[in-house]
């Protein structure tokens, strides 16, 4: 299960890598926008898809949590237990 | 004139400032109106002998009436927006289409429709048409808009 969330969150990081940024540099550990190269707007955009995918809803207070993308993991256990 | 507190706001000034009058300001779209004066500095190098303006300037202001307008008085409706606040602006993407050329002393209509505005992000579909009603342009521009004096 989160195994699966976790491949589900990186497909949708994929999308919105930079050319200079490879797929395999996600890890759990990656920071957004220090390492990942995604601007704040692309962010954005992975906040959107997720919600879409995993069918949650994210306030501004979660967005301004998720700077790795373990945050973002933790965010979207969080959602999804309070369904 | 109509909205004078979205037009106060506005963080633009001559020669880079788009926007003439507000037509119309919601939440979900905006209609305003610019014209092209022929003393505008680009002219004199876009092109050389041939003044016409450049796309570039097009987007501009397609993204100053129908995105940065649509954003300030959304931000001023939550009243967020005080005559000293500071709106933290960038615009993060825009893709436009060019149809037909702006002469110097022109004066183009934009109309915007909100796609959507989250974690401070605004995204909108543009459309710019000339004085005979022709569309000039389309494209979809989005920014990030912070009111800093809120966090």
């Amino acid at each position: 299960m989160e195994e699966e969330r976790y491949k589900k969150l990186k497909e949708i990081i994929g999308i919105y890598l930079p050319e200079d940024v490879k797929l395999d540099a996600i890890t759990a550990e990656s920071h957004f926008i220090n390492e990942l190269n995604i601007n704040s707007a692309n962010l954005v955009d992975i906040v959107l898809d997720v919600e879409d995918a995993f069918d949650i809803m994210l306030e501004n207070d979660d967005m301004d949590q998720m700077e790795t993308v373990k945050d973002a993991l933790q965010i979207i256990d969080k959602k999804l237990a309070e369904k | 004139m109509k909205y004078q507190n979205i037009l106060n706001a506005l963080p633009y000034a001559a020669p880079f400032l788009f926007v003439d009058s507000l037509s119309h300001v919601d939440d979900t779209s905006v209609k305003g109106s610019f014209t092209f004066k022929e003393s505008l500095p680009f002219y004199q190098g876009h092109f050389k002998n041939f003044p016409i303006t450049p796309g570039v300037i097009l987007t501009e202001c397609c993204a100053q009436i129908g995105l940065i307008c649509m954003g300030l008085g959304a931000l001023n409706k939550s009243n967020t927006l005080s005559i000293d606040s500071t709106v933290n602006i960038a615009m993060s993407s825009s893709n436009m289409e060019f149809y037909h050329p702006v002469y110097p002393n022109e004066t183009v209509n934009v109309i915007s429709e909100k796609i959507y505005f989250r974690f401070h992000k605004l995204k909108c579909k543009v459309q710019m048409f000339n004085s005979k009603g022709v569309l000039v342009c389309k494209g979809t521009i989005a920014g990030m808009m912070k009111n800093i004096d809120n966090g």
